[in-house]
């Protein structure tokens, strides 16, 4: 009882940040937290298949780019399409497509779910790294796809004008959505399935486990969040590209979960904040600085090495990220209020 | 004569070339204790595997409650109530010793996935229902005061103690147990040997148990069937298995024709 009066405090003091937040802030701030909260919910179900299922998968951005394409062509008036589409024009059903955002987004999580099932059958039937390898294959697929498929995807011009829809109040909100949706998906026992299916898939079968089933239904909820993730990207950023959906996108969401712990909502979150913010936060780096009176001269790029560098510090002092698998407030329980020795 | 819970009939296993089982036929009665012993490399294991349907058998049929249930898939051979342990203990190593518990009560609970998400009553109806009765089985089994420990931190004995009552935890009719004594000392073997006639007693089960400590396996089977090389060489009491021609050669050595 105690709890869940915490738990709606908590969500009703990040609602009023989000909307204090929007209010606030200045539109390059704002920028930044946007970028911020769309990452954070890539990241959050990035790590549901990833790390609490424990299936090494490389699927984001193909599922990002599903979600961003298919939000982008419900959002932009059938008009402007006939205008947009340089190369040859659009497909009929393409052209006339057309919704409020609400249901463009859900629409490009829908589809990228849809084609998660499809890409589970293969792939959970058998063991091993065969999930890595499909979908870093499927992610290369969709992008010569939206290459190749002018008619569709307007080709590698990409589709611009898109309405700016997204702002933090949207994308706070799903972002904190996602957290608790994920959430409750770790602390049920569809999300105690998938930890023994991660920790040994024997024994979670011993247990009767139908760990195909599991398995499938992680890779289809990531791939939900991520479409709907890649559709405020569209959104927010007003104009993609199949270009933006490479393997980078992927490998950066990598690097958050791996840094946040693998396994762990909370330290996906944070460690979305500490990447995507150090990435701006670092800027000056770049610039010319002075240390000692001497100029440094500018060096574009040198905060990518420090954060390199600063990545590779916190790996060997934390091996396990910087929650391990748990949740922080497991953590703070364990470390501060636990009486007595264990 | 009791009815029997669990018959292998005619069973052959062929992995390539090497028969690891050899038309393999016994009953296992409603109730009892029984033993599959016989030396390394005998294919005992290979019988809980292909009874929990992690293998299907070259040739034979695996009767279940009168049912054949022959290549079912493993997670649904557990639902139909057969649990096991394993050999080498095989706990899930992020979780706490409650949390592997909770593990074995997963196709008792009917919320869905939406309902998890959700948070809709039946999910905290039945959560709070399962973690009551995951800490009565830890009770039953001693280890209560380690529930929120991590499972892979607890002494040897009290890991196997948590495996048996995780397969406990999905309510089987019957419990395979690959050798539960193993590693164990003397002291630790004779409070497993309790557990186990008391779970036993409490939970209406029939085991079936592989075992080399033959002082363990006296004091717990009422039959025992032993193999060499994939085939029974006998078939009754324990205390005349270990007197048996057969058995002991098969243990060390033919000395009849040495």
């Amino acid at each position: 009882m105690k709890n869940a009066i915490i738990k709606m405090l908590l969500i009703l003091l990040s609602i009023l940040l989000i909307a204090w937040a929007h209010r606030t802030f200045d539109s390059y701030t704002l920028s930044i937290l946007n970028n911020i909260g769309i990452f954070a919910i890539l990241a959050l179900s990035y790590n549901l298949i990833n790390g609490v299922a424990g299936q090494f998968s490389l699927e984001p951005n193909g599922f990002v780019a599903i979600g961003a394409y298919f939000t982008a062509l419900f959002l932009i008036p059938p008009d402007d399409k006939l205008d947009m589409f340089a190369l040859v024009d659009p497909a009929p059903i393409v052209q006339h497509m057309h919704m409020a955002f609400l249901p463009a987004i859900l629409s490009g999580g829908i589809a990228a779910t849809l084609i998660a099932l499809l890409l589970s059958f293969p792939v959970f039937r058998v063991r091993g790294d065969y999930l890595a390898i499909v979908t870093l294959g499927f992610g290369f697929i969709i992008r010569i796809f939206a290459l190749n498929s002018p008619a569709y995807t307007n080709g590698a011009m990409g589709l611009n004008d898109i309405p700016e829809v997204a702002n933090f109040l949207w994308i706070g909100t799903i972002a904190l959505v996602t957290f608790i949706v994920m959430l409750h998906i770790v602390y049920s026992r569809y999300g105690r399935a998938m930890k023994a299916v991660r920790d040994d898939e024997d024994a979670a079968t011993a247990m009767g486990i139908n760990t195909f089933k599991i398995k499938t239904v992680a890779f289809m909820t990531s791939a939900f969040f991520e479409g709907i993730g890649g559709g405020l990207l569209a959104s927010f950023l007003t104009t993609i590209t199949p270009d933006q959906f490479s393997f980078l996108l992927t490998f950066q969401l990598l690097i958050i979960i791996v840094l946040g712990g693998l396994g762990s909502m909370s330290g996906a979150l944070l460690a979305t904040i500490l990447v995507m913010g150090s990435m701006e936060w670092l800027r000056f780096l770049d610039d010319d600085m002075v240390i000692f009176g001497m100029h440094t001269g500018a060096h574009p790029g040198m905060r990518m090495v420090v954060f390199a560098i600063l990545l590779i510090v916190m790996m060997l002092f934390a091996r396990k990220g910087l929650f391990g698998d748990r949740e922080i407030h497991e953590i703070i329980r364990d470390k501060f209020l636990k009486k007595g020795n264990a | 004569m009791s009815q029997s819970l669990l018959e292998i009939r005619n069973v052959t296993m062929q992995f390539g070339g090497v028969t690891a089982i050899d038309n393999l036929s016994f009953k296992v009665p409603q109730g009892t204790i029984y033993g599959l012993i016989g030396p390394n490399g005998a294919g005992k294991t290979t019988i809980f595997n292909i009874v929990t349907g992690n293998y299907q058998p070259t040739e034979g049929t695996v009767i279940f409650d009168g049912k054949d249930i022959t290549g079912t898939r493993p997670d649904r051979v557990v639902k139909l109530g057969i649990a096991r342990t394993f050999q080498n203990i095989r706990l899930f190593k992020s979780m706490s010793v409650l949390e592997n518990i909770l593990i074995g009560f997963h196709d008792q609970i009917p919320y869905t996935y939406f309902e998890a998400i959700f948070r809709l009553p039946r999910y905290h109806r039945y959560e709070r229902r399962i973690r009551t009765e995951a800490m009565g089985i830890l009770e039953e089994f001693g280890i209560a005061e380690y529930a929120d420990n991590e499972a892979t931190a607890l002494s040897y004995g009290n890991q196997r103690k948590v495996e048996i009552a995780r397969a406990l935890a999905t309510k089987p009719k019957l419990l395979l147990l690959d050798e539960p004594a193993a590693g164990m000392n003397p002291i630790e073997t004779e409070d497993l040997s309790n557990i186990i006639h008391k779970i036993k007693k409490d939970y209406d089960l029939t085991i079936l148990l592989i075992e080399h400590d033959m002082k363990f396996v006296n004091a717990m089977c009422e039959t025992v069937t032993v193999l060499d090389y994939g085939e029974k060489i006998f078939e009754g009491p324990p205390a005349e298995a270990i007197v048996d021609e057969k058995v002991v050669a098969a243990y060390l050595g033919d000395f009849t024709h040495a």
